[in-house]
């Protein structure tokens, strides 16, 4: 258990002496991982909203499906993606295997299905009387549906927190698909998964620490946005 | 129905790829290039030299054992400079290892593996084959040496633990790597010369241990439960301040751990555009430049180099490379 407050002493002196190594490593993670929501953002926000406003034959069994995407594991998506863009795969031309790039790939793809089900979800928990209110009061149905979008944008950026962090926390696909090279490819959590792997347990520790304040500082900062806007 | 779900997804992902490529074109500010220059109170490895654009990626995949002792962190810069291309090192287990090459995700390997690498090159993938360091396996176990192996030689050691192991799964327990690296093929020759089939071994009981994980948490797998483990010595060395576990077994021919670098083919993998630096890298792993650092490699650290150059023939043993995989450069 000392480790726990060794860990903790560390994780604040490397913050503190802004080590080059973990300053490096960390703004990769925050990269990749927002770079990874504000694409799957633009992709499911819309997709969400679609399926919502929408009435068609199947869209029960389509929110289930999405909703059991929920749970798909990093390594899954990780090995799903690297037979698609390893040399001998169908995008191998691009050389993408063992890039940052590669990385994005992958989260926006795990985080795809939790953002559009989590956006429908949102969409569902406003009341149905906003939008009967709206409409009575003379709006048109677009007016309408930005009524309901603003109503959820609370429940929205809920969404995008948790997609973010399923994001920054994923090592499956982060070390199958960007190798974990350093000056390259290594996030936080890869790097936490080669300390452990060399036994440098509170090293390991101390970077999950840091994640840990990464993603609390990005919760507070979204959050501060919502309330102003 | 498939097609399409494939179709769909290529097109998605390309979508997603090319949003990405411009994403990260908008924000240079993030990339590795603009890491701001702050001191670095690690004085272990020199730090890589920066992202430069029209410096092409070199990529290598290497064994465990060589990454987690950080020889590679030492080597990658000295690399680097001297071909003036970017080293991108993934590490993996042989197994794996051998699989990004057979895909064409690396341009050169450096492996432990005799047999697959006999194999890899069979098939037209791997060529220019050289060795250039070795050093060997031990068994470690729990001090009291439950099932009495001390001083054995491998093959009986693996026999006397086997039966112990059979006979009370709570006082005699084997750790196995299990992940077709080199050192879990070690492991299965071992067995093999012990006169057992590995698959057996293998469905004999809960006192064998199969985890998938590279050589350092395998070792600290055994110290949790007192097992006995095939390690190398390098990783071994590494991790003694961590373990209890003591090497028990350390003599025997059947120990010696060769490390290979090679190519990928060209002319099997139409996508291997590297190889005159992957030459470069192979005659590089070879020249005195190298061997010297691998002669002293850890001495400061563990009293001792954690792996041995080949250069001026300290592998004497049977089973060790001919003069000329080691000194004969590649073209």
């Amino acid at each position: 258990m000392q480790e726990l407050w060794q860990a903790l002493v560390q994780a604040v002196q490397l913050i503190a002496r802004l080590d080059s190594e973990v300053v490096e490593i960390s703004l990769r993670s925050l990269y990749v991982s927002a770079a990874s929501i504000v694409i799957a953002a633009l992709f499911c926000v819309p997709i969400g909203g679609l399926i919502h406003f929408h009435e068609f034959k199947g869209k029960k069994v389509l929110i289930n499906v999405i909703q059991t995407f929920y749970s798909i594991p990093t390594v899954v998506v990780g090995l799903f993606v690297f037979l698609f863009i390893s040399r001998a795969g169908p995008l191998g031309g691009l050389e993408l295997l063992f890039t940052p790039g590669a990385i994005i790939i992958g989260q926006v793809i795990l985080i795809l299905p939790i953002l559009t089900g989590m956006t429908i979800s949102a969409l569902n928990g406003v009341d149905k009387s906003i939008k009967d209110t709206a409409l009575s009061m003379g709006a048109t149905g677009t007016q309408a549906i930005w009524t309901i979008i603003s109503e959820a944008r609370f429940a929205v950026v809920g969404a995008l927190i948790l997609g973010f962090g399923r994001a920054i926390s994923e090592v499956g696909a982060a070390l199958m698909l960007g190798g974990n090279i350093r000056g390259y490819t290594r996030v936080l959590t890869t790097a936490i998964s080669l300390e452990t792997q060399r036994g440098d347990l509170v090293l390991s520790l101390a970077l999950g620490i840091i994640l840990i304040g990464i993603a609390m500082v990005v919760s507070v900062i979204m959050n501060v946005l919502l309330q102003r806007y | 129905m498939k097609t399409l779900l494939i179709r769909s997804i290529r097109h998605i992902s390309l979508l997603v790829l090319l949003v990405s490529l411009l994403l990260s074109a908008a924000l240079p500010g993030c990339t590795p290039a603009a890491t701001p220059a702050v001191t670095d109170s690690k004085p272990a490895a020199p730090q890589p030299i920066p992202v430069v654009a029209g410096i092409p990626r070199f990529k290598i995949a290497t064994t465990t054992s060589l990454y987690d002792t950080g020889l590679w962190n030492y080597l990658e810069p000295m690399f680097e400079k001297k071909a003036n291309v970017r080293l991108d090192i993934v590490y993996a287990g042989t197994g794996v290892a051998l699989e990004y090459g057979r895909r064409g995700d690396v341009d050169a390997l450096v492996v432990h593996d005799p047999e697959a690498e006999a194999k890899f090159i069979a098939e037209g993938y791997g060529i220019n084959k050289r060795s250039f360091a070795f050093n060997h396996f031990l068994i470690a176990g729990p001090a009291s040496d439950p099932a009495g192996i001390k001083g054995l030689t491998p093959d009986q050691a693996f026999k006397k633990i086997y039966e112990g192991g059979v006979a009370d799964p709570s006082k005699v327990k084997f750790i196995s790597r299990g992940d077709n690296s080199g050192t879990h093929s070690k492991e299965k020759l071992i067995w093999q010369s012990a006169g057992y089939k590995y698959e057996d071994v293998r469905k004999s009981g809960s006192w064998y241990v199969e985890t998938g994980k590279g050589m350092g948490p395998c070792l600290l797998m055994a110290n949790e439960q007192q097992a006995y483990v095939l390690a190398d010595i390098s990783t071994f060395l590494a991790f003694k301040a961590k373990v209890t576990i003591v090497p028990l077994v350390d003599q025997g021919a059947l120990f010696l751990n060769v490390y290979d670098v090679m190519a990928i083919n060209p002319e099997k993998i139409k996508t291997a555009k590297m190889l005159p630096t992957a030459n470069a890298f192979i005659n590089w792993l070879m020249s005195d430049e190298v061997q010297d650092v691998i002669a002293t490699y850890g001495v400061a650290e563990y009293g001792r180099p954690l792996f041995s150059p080949l250069k001026g023939g300290g592998c004497t043993e049977p089973g060790c490379p001919k003069l000329e995989d080691y000194t004969t450069p590649v073209k």
